[in-house]
């Protein structure tokens, strides 16, 4: 198939996704009032309506939101490929996943019927009033969550990767300097560092950046300046693309929240806000298992954090309303994970009988709201605060915790990570293999959350600029080698997994851009 | 625990990581051997004050001994100042209260001097007693509007009959920690009150030992996720006159367990209103990991990000204008005894406009530790102190320079040194008299932020 083919595969693709949207109706409204215009000549309708459309910024709109559609999904690149090959193209992945997915689903449907809560239930009169009006005080409410527990943590999801095996794949040779030494056995192609370098040029040693407290060549307020002015023209220029690539270096404090809404195209409009209180409102009336889950989950994780404690009422706002929410389904598509199905009682495997369960399809698992915490520093309104970590989910964080082949999914994270140390850091790695000490069993409750709740919240948030800005999750399994790599005389001292453990256990002092600079251009190849 | 800090890569980049750590180690622990060792006492058993002379290598005695430092309770700074006691402070000898601190840390006369202060400005023109065209001040008006009780009755039913529907707050004067404090919305509570408290012991009126001070409540508070905060600013003095000061950069707000409703009902639920530690923690949701506490740098990362940059550095810059302007304020007054410097914990309130409230300020901040975060930042906060107040750890010499060089401040910033904002406004007096404009006729500004900004640079 040749390139013209496959662009114009795209450009159909996007158009029939755009044909349906709010912005396609706006538009079509806007091109017909115009029209009443005395600058729209009749001879010259076409490029009238056309400039008129530039002038009046719909065309940017227009832009963006093709720029979006260009990030979320892609069609397959060959129109014969069966769909699950979008989901993932490789079978023993989505082999894995389904059977993980199987397991995740049993612990729940035992979860309720142990505990005699029902999956669902609607709320009766009284309750809903309630909950109507402790809706922004839900974290003063102590209900006994004592008997409930999370579906899964983070390490239960690990052994499930450590065990994955191509079937395709000899790994029967000795074990050599050239073997892995790590968990993970998939062979998935993963960048090295040249390859990194070449990706993340932005970060190198002499470009400017944010989060860096001294610079080589200029003087840091005299960037810093500069660079906030070039910002404030990103953000008024409206232009994802630019916000994109501006976010590389780093998103000023104060144009952070309208720069990544901008690159994520989430605009608040009225309509969603709109659809947001049409959330709000499905959790006044109905109450779920899942919502028991995410209670808990955020009552051990972000009530407990220094960082985040302030924000806990807004992540249940968040949460509650995201479980209801069928607009993220669509994501799957393109997600190996499949939304789990409930039935109605008595009709078990009655496919006309199925739901979704939970409405979103998304289980939350131990940490899952710690997603959404760093995003309340930067949106005090819940329903924006919605639509950006709803955006933020089913762009990236949906791929830490399933099973895929994807360069930004979990596994080849693991894998990156594992090869970066092997490759770099020989003798470190070799000392915790030898100590029972794993680097990945470390690591990986780092990955799975993007560090959210391990570092501090100005660091975070400089990290995920980056993986805004290159639209790509590698950056977290890079920060991770660079962890060890800035402990590492540290970590040859030690003699066993929980003391690595504890030199790894506070990262909330690291300053995470000078670490991720120096381990990739810094470091002798 | 992580004495890796400085560990793997020694670029300089990554300095400040770990720099609180490197703080500690870099101390010359026990300097000045040679010049024998400082001896301690105190009367605060806490183990952040215990933990830091023991680093020292400092000789702990007793009260009766000779002493060179004594970190002291406000009841014992009273007697060793009293004119009974006729205590005698040497030359090597440090005490960490002014012999009258009430002036700036009792509630009244707080407000008394700041009242003062704002006439003695107006008499002489000053352009920092500039007022609106409601009659307040545009810069000194930082305390919420104060009336002391019995006295000032009348003032304050006059004032409460101009906006029948405020809230106002009584507190007794001499408390601490939230004791005593309740909230009215009505005359007759008042009156109820001036009742009872004649006739019982609680308040001998005359003698003034148990006045109140009544103030205009905040009743529209800055809300985070939808709770009520206050901040607790640590402020070191080491002298007032000339007057030289210097701000914790690690302060930190502390939140209400339960969510703020501004509706007269809850009036009586004080868990809502205050937010006291020793209060709080009587509440149901009290969370003894993190105490309520978030500190200063998340609250200025909050407020660059969701309200932007410029008004952000504003609330800050103002925030420090009212302690420097409190500090000079009660500076007049105050007994700057050389022997003396003082620790204070400002309690400030910020509203949903933006704008700082200060509402008292605390001679013995607590020294309690809540949580292992307080515990670390405590125990450095002393450290800090130690460092500015007995330079190198030796045996102190209260003519001693109060200059110390930059690397000795750690945490600490520069707020205002009187000393060089005169020199530096003698320069430009010079400089404008040979007709270089000022360029700035920011009242506002004047010496004191400006310098003490450039300071921190």
């Amino acid at each position: 198939m040749n390139e013209g083919n496959d662009l114009s595969l795209t450009i159909a693709h996007i158009v029939q996704r755009l044909k349906g949207s709010h912005l396609h109706s706006q538009i079509e409204r806007q091109a017909k009032e115009c029209l009443h215009q005395p600058e729209i000549k009749l001879e010259s309708l076409k490029e009238d309506v056309r400039s008129f459309l530039k002038t009046s910024g719909w065309e940017r709109k227009l832009q963006n939101a093709v720029y979006r559609e260009l990030h979320v999904q892609l069609p397959l690149s060959h129109p014969i490929a069966p769909p699950e090959h979008l989901k993932e193209p490789l079978a023993y992945m989505r082999k894995a996943q389904a059977s993980w997915e199987k397991r995740v689903l049993k612990s729940l449907n035992s979860m309720s019927s142990e505990l005699g809560v029902p999956l669902a239930r609607m709320r009766p009169a009284a309750e809903q009033k309630e909950i109507t009006n402790k809706w922004n005080e839900m974290g003063t409410d102590e209900p006994d969550l004592s008997r409930f527990r999370p579906v899964y943590a983070p390490k239960d999801f690990l052994e499930v990767l450590i065990s994955l095996q191509n079937p395709n794949y000899d790994s029967s040779e000795a074990v050599s300097s050239r073997s892995h030494w790590g968990l993970i056995h998939s062979p998935l192609n993963v960048r090295d560092i040249p390859q990194l370098r070449r990706s993340f040029s932005e970060l190198n040693l002499t470009t400017g950046q944010l989060g860096i407290d001294d610079h080589a060549h200029i003087h840091p307020d005299l960037f810093e300046s500069d660079y906030v002015q070039i910002g404030k023209k990103v953000v008024e220029d409206q232009d994802s693309a630019a916000a994109q690539q501006y976010s590389r270096r780093g998103c000023p404090t104060g144009l952070r929240a309208d720069l990544w809404a901008l690159i994520l195209n989430s605009t608040n409009q009225p309509q969603d806000v709109m659809h947001y209180e049409q959330l709000k409102a499905g959790v006044i009336q109905h109450d779920l298992l899942v919502d028991k889950l995410i209670y808990k989950d955020v009552k051990l994780t972000a009530s407990n954090d220094d960082y985040y404690f302030v924000f806990e009422d807004f992540l249940y706002q968040v949460l509650l309303c995201f479980s209801r929410d069928t607009a993220v389904l669509e994501h799957f598509k393109y997600n190996s994970a499949t939304p789990p199905k409930a039935y109605v009682q008595g009709k078990v495997d009655d496919e006309e009988c199925a739901v979704v369960y939970p409405p979103n399809g998304v289980i939350p698992f131990h940490g899952f709201s710690m997603y959404v915490a760093p995003l309340c520093y930067l949106y005090n309104e819940p329903s924006k605060l919605y639509s950006v970590f709803r955006e933020m989910y089913i762009r990236f964080f949906f791929r830490l915790h399933s099973i895929s082949s994807s360069p930004s999914g979990i596994v080849s994270l693991c894998l990156q990570f594992e090869r970066l140390i092997q490759t770099h850091l020989p003798q470190l790695f070799y000392h915790l293999r030898q100590i029972g000490a794993q680097p990945l069993r470390i690591a990986f409750k780092w990955m799975v959350r993007a560090f959210s709740g391990y570092l501090s919240t100005d660091q975070l948030l400089l990290l995920w600029d980056r993986i805004l800005g290159y639209d790509s999750l590698e950056i977290v399994a890079v920060l991770a080698a660079a962890v060890f790599a800035f402990r590492a005389e540290n970590l040859m001292e030690v003699t066993s997994l929980a003391s690595a453990e504890a030199v790894l256990a506070d990262l909330s002092t690291l300053k995470v851009i000078p670490l991720i600079q120096i381990f990739l251009f810094a470091t002798a190849i | 625990m992580l004495t890796h800090c400085a560990a793997a890569l020694s670029s300089a980049r990554l300095t400040g990581a770990d720099d609180w750590l490197f703080h500690r180690h870099r101390f010359p622990v026990g300097g000045g051997a040679m010049a024998g060792k400082v001896k301690w006492v105190t009367d605060i058993e806490k183990s952040v004050l215990i933990n830091n002379f023991e680093k020292r290598d400092w000789i702990q005695v007793s009260e009766n001994e000779d002493w060179n430092f004594y970190w002291m309770s406000i009841q014992t700074i009273r007697n060793v100042f009293s004119v009974d006691t006729g205590y005698r402070l040497s030359d090597d000898q440090m005490v960490n209260h002014f012999p009258n601190h009430y002036e700036l840390t009792r509630k009244d006369l707080m407000i008394k001097n700041i009242k003062r202060y704002r006439k003695e400005l107006e008499k002489e023109s000053s352009p920092l007693a500039e007022k609106d065209d409601n009659g307040k001040y545009i810069y000194l008006d930082f305390v919420p509007v104060t009336f002391m009780l019995p006295a000032d009755y009348n003032l304050f039913v006059e004032e409460f009959r101009k906006n029948p529907s405020s809230t106002w707050i009584m507190k007794p004067c001499g408390k601490a920690q939230g004791k005593g404090i309740f909230l009215i919305n009505k005359l007759s509570q008042i009156k109820k009150w001036s009742r009872d408290s004649r006739t019982s012991t609680f308040m001998a009126a005359s003698s003034g030992k148990e006045a109140y001070v009544i103030s205009l409540y905040i009743d529209n508070p800055l809300l985070i996720g939808g709770k009520k905060f206050d901040l607790r600013l640590y402020v070191l003095v080491t002298t007032y006159r000339p007057l030289k000061c210097y701000m914790y950069k690690l302060g930190f707000c502390r939140f209400c367990t339960v969510k703020y409703t501004p509706s007269t009902s809850e009036l009586d639920n004080m868990f809502v209103h205050l937010t006291n530690v020793a209060i709080q923690k009587h509440g149901d949701d009290y969370n003894h990991v993190h105490g309520g506490k978030w500190t200063v740098s998340n609250l200025r990362l909050y407020l660059e990000s969701t309200r932007g940059k410029e008004v952000t550095g504003r609330l800050f810059d103002q925030i420090h204008w009212i302690v420097v302007q409190s500090l000079k304020a009660v500076a007049p007054v105050m007994n700057n005894d050389k022997h003396c410097f003082e620790c204070y914990g400002y309690d400030i309130i910020i509203d949903d406009k933006l704008k700082p409230w200060l509402i008292e300020v605390n001679a013995s901040p607590s020294l309690t530790s809540s949580t292992a975060n307080d515990r670390i930042l405590k125990y450095n906060l002393i450290n800090d102190t130690l460092n500015i107040v007995t330079p190198n750890g030796e045996i102190p010499d209260c003519r001693w320079n109060r200059s110390p060089p930059r690397e000795a401040l750690g945490n600490y910033q520069v707020l205002y040194d009187e000393e060089q904002a005169q020199s530096e406004n003698a320069e430009r007096d010079l400089r404008s008299r040979s007709g270089q404009s000022l360029g700035s006729k920011g009242t506002k500004g004047s010496a004191g932020v400006r310098v003490s900004a450039a300071t921190w640079k």
